[in-house]
């Protein structure tokens, strides 16, 4: 049985934050999950697929997360208690959706887990996705440990279906990715069938129905402020003249800069665990017993600015700060030293950091920045587009995934990006404005989950570029969650639909569309030579297994390459391909067969012919 | 509890994340407050991955420069790397057995000298203990036990509360069975060579 189904309320166990949220969820009796892959969120999924391979929960790899946001508001909407789960920039995905869910509201418990990335570990930008809840006027829940967030989620169920509408859990990577002593509670049995009742002049969006679903939301929003002054969440510790007002992980810096600094009588501490709507009463009431109030929270000035305007409605002067110049930054995460200086530094007390080690004479480290695996099939597509792309002068736009991993030197395939499906988009204006030869890429899953429009728009358009559609078949980047294109026998799942891409980019009406197997280089080249030269939109599919997977999937393996006497040394290998498996010994090149899957790409392109099967042994 | 802070640094597979799960299961058994978390810059691919663990009375999950009472490195360069996470007071292990950064391997930048990697570390920190911890895998008969024999190493220091015995209970839960008798091998010889150095 999988552990989070694991019916023993009191027992403890050491689990993921993200863990622990899918966990939440089954307490909550969830019965219905959906999501788009992204980290940091994606543990939370990975858990709901594999536990309704063996219970009632329906979950769904949606095509991306404006269709997961649907298809779950549906389910919520009759009566089912839904959750779908993605990464902040996900939220932009959906946030057309979101923003009329708000109107129409549920009937079953919905929780929309947006898992916010500051520092950008794995991620474009590092939006503070707080501000979606004050756009859409919806409730938002914001854990401070591991432990918290499994409970948080209950409590958001509830708020859901109490207020009928849904209910933003907004989480930072360092929840995600913490781990933590979890206790477990009880397992509500989940609904797993609803029933959805006609009703269009309230669940219609046409422009009367809206405007009459506004005035309920905004009353909604009444109830939820409410809600949030007697929230348990919302909760007040400590005492003293000083006050500190924070939220998520910061809560975790404060209180431990608290015992470390000896501040328990000086300051009170006010975590906000229901951000939104702000609770006026709770905090004007706390601000009012203070002198000096600092405001701790990674991201925007979300809550400052709120402080401070609640402030100025009461007539209070007194100094409400948190991001300035010898205070917070806007900027990445926070981390307990950071915090306690600030806190040392606002209240005007003596402290000391403790010394870190001088690391000035330390000899620099070389740079170990991830690279695109040994025998990654892209490296070989894009060894290969530039080999036909000689001579001409180029802009690659890239897209999102293993792949834009091609922007490092020696391939230096990328050349701009923007987010999900970009490439595709892009390489329009790209075309139009410049007379460079336009090649983008995108990934499988990528290409499904918002390539598509873009692929329509540069036929529709007449724009001139390539599109290379690196198909491996599977989301690599995220951990190899399916995606439409995906073959789900092969993984022995019963049930599921396949989507060709050929057929895909055939339809839309692209008129030059060539498959090529990357793996084979002379071949490969000349065709995408051919593509290249094509006026108008063409399409290169170019189909293999990500070599990551087809080891962990235990797919037939080939024998490594060895780099054999013939070699005379002239590196074009490394300095054309940098396969991580290469090394340099002795002044030589040499393949560490440990590494090598053997796709014999580096042996196509040695001008010696030089790299060679390890032989048999005997 | 005072909290101990533990810093850990790895290259991608090298078993890292499953050395934290050990010692959180050992936390767990041991009954003491643990707070972890882990950051792995895509380390399939060949990146770093860093963990934090916070034993004892503290809640954050993050270990801030020069706060480390511990630092363990799987990987010597990787070691030096995170030396910012040390202070004066700091005991440092590591892996003497180099994973060569692929920059390094297409003559993209320098590995730093072992023995002068050392010097630097002992100048700078409480004490070094450092060894082959690939080579005593190997004896252990696991070559992917890397991880156990350091963690063998961190626990004769003494630095944090948990006894060889909670820690092998929690290896029997979190390992595989084919592999528990070499992991436990691992585990005692990096004890001992711990042992050995102090
Ligand atoms: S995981 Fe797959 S797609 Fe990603 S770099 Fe490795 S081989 Fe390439
Ligand atoms: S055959 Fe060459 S390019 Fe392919 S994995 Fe082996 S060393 Fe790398």
């Amino acid at each position: 049985m999988h552990k989070l189904l694991t019916d023993k309320a009191g027992e403890q166990m050491l689990l993921l934050g993200n863990e622990a949220i899918a966990r939440g969820a089954i307490e909550a009796g969830v019965a219905f999950t959906s999501t788009y892959p992204g980290t940091p969120s994606s543990e939370i999924s990975t858990s709901f697929f594999q536990m309704a391979q063996e219970s009632d929960l329906y979950f769904e790899y949606s095509t991306n997360e404006k269709i997961a946001m649907e298809v779950a508001a549906a389910a919520a909407n009759c009566g089912v208690r839904s959750m779908c789960v993605m990464k902040h920039v996900g939220v932009n995905v959906a946030a057309d959706a979101l923003m009329t869910l708000a109107y129409v509201g549920v009937k079953g418990g919905m929780v929309i887990v947006s898992a916010d990335d500051p520092f950008m570990f794995s991620s474009q930008n590092e939006q503070d996705n707080r501000f979606y809840a004050k756009m859409s006027g919806l409730p938002m829940v914001e854990p401070s440990s591991v432990e918290e967030a499994k409970d948080l989620v209950t409590y958001a169920f509830e708020l859901s279906e109490k207020l009928n509408e849904p209910v933003l859990f907004r989480t930072t990577t360092r929840i995600n990715h913490s781990t933590g002593i979890v206790t477990l509670g009880k397992i509500r049995k989940p609904v797993i069938k609803g029933d959805f009742t006609k009703d269009p002049l309230n669940l219609v969006t046409v422009p009367a129905v809206a405007r009459k679903l506004h005035v309920k939301l905004l009353e909604n929003y009444d109830k939820a402020l409410q809600l949030a002054e007697a929230s348990e969440y919302n909760l007040i510790s400590g005492r003293g003249k000083w006050g500190i007002i924070c939220n998520g992980v910061s809560y975790n810096y404060v209180n431990d800069a608290i015992k470390d600094l000896n501040l328990a009588d000086k300051i009170k501490v006010l975590r906000i665990g229901f951000s939104h709507p702000l609770p006026p009463n709770l905090i004007k009431k706390f601000i009012k017993n203070c002198e000096k109030v600092l405001v701790v929270e990674e991201g925007e000035p979300y809550m400052e600015e709120a402080v401070k305007a609640m402030a100025q409605e009461e007539g209070l002067t007194l100094e409400i700060k948190g991001k300035a110049k010898d205070l917070f930054t806007r900027l990445y995460e926070y981390n307990p030293g950071q915090v306690r200086q600030c806190i040392a530094t606002f209240f005007g007390l003596d402290y000391t950091p403790p010394a870190a080690v001088d690391v000035s004479d330390v000899p620099p480290v070389p740079q170990r920045p991830p690279t695109l695996c040994a025998g990654c099939s892209h490296r070989a597509t894009y060894l290969e587009v530039k080999k036909a792309a000689e001579g001409m002068e180029t802009v690659y736009p890239t897209d999102i995934g293993c792949y834009t991993l091609g922007l490092l030197p020696p391939l230096s395939t990328a050349d701009f990006l923007l987010c999900m499906g970009s490439s595709v988009g892009t390489s329009g204006g790209f075309s139009r404005v410049t007379d460079k030869k336009v090649v983008a890429f995108i990934g499988d899953s990528t290409f499904f989950h918002s390539g598509i429009p873009g692929l329509i728009n540069g036929v529709y358009n007449n724009h001139n570029f390539t599109l290379v559609i690196l198909d491996n078949g599977t989301t690599a980047m995220t951990g190899h969650q399916p995606h439409p294109g995906v073959d789900m026998t092969k993984l022995r799942l019963e049930g599921y639909g396949r989507v060709s891409i050929e057929a895909v980019v055939k339809a839309i009406g692209v008129k030059y569309v060539t498959v090529i197997k990357p793996y084979k280089v002379k071949k490969s080249t000349e065709a995408i030579k051919e593509a290249l030269n094509y006026k108008g939109v063409s399409v290169i599919i170019s189909e293999e297994p990500c070599a990551l997977y087809a080891k962990a999937l235990k797919m037939p393996q080939r024998k490594p390459f060895r780099v054999s006497e013939k070699c005379k040394d002239h590196r074009e290998c490394i300095n054309q391909m940098a396969c991580p498996a290469f090394y340099i010994w002795d002044e030589k090149v040499n393949i560490d067969p440990d590494m090598c899957t053997g796709c014999a790409v580096c042996a196509q392109i040695c001008p010696e012919n030089a790299i060679l099967p390890v032989k048999e042994t005997a | 509890m005072e909290p101990k802070r533990l810093v850990i640094v790895a290259v991608g597979g090298q078993g890292n994340l499953l050395a934290s799960s050990v010692l959180g299961e050992a936390a767990l058994l041991t009954g003491i407050p643990l707070h972890m978390s882990e950051i792995h810059g895509m380390a399939q691919r060949g990146g770093v991955v860093e963990s934090a663990l916070v034993f004892g009375d503290a809640t954050s999950t993050i270990i801030s420069d020069g706060e480390a009472d511990v630092l363990v490195g799987f990987e010597p360069a990787e070691t030096l790397r995170a030396l910012n996470k040390c202070n004066s007071r700091t005991v440092v292990i590591t892996n003497l057995a180099p994973l060569m950064p692929f920059t390094v391997n297409i003559g993209q930048g320098v590995y730093p000298d072992l023995k002068e990697l050392q010097k630097l570390i002992q100048a700078k920190t409480a004490k070094l203990i450092a060894f082959n911890a690939a080579d005593m895998a190997k004896e252990a008969g696991n070559v992917l036990a890397v991880n156990m024999v350091l963690l063998g190493a961190l626990i004769q220091t003494g630095v944090l509360p948990l006894t060889t015995e909670n820690v092998k209970e929690a290896m029997k839960r979190k390992t595989k069975q084919q592999f528990l008798d070499s992991n436990l091998k691992a585990f005692d010889l990096g004890y001992s060579a711990a042992a050995a150095a102090a």
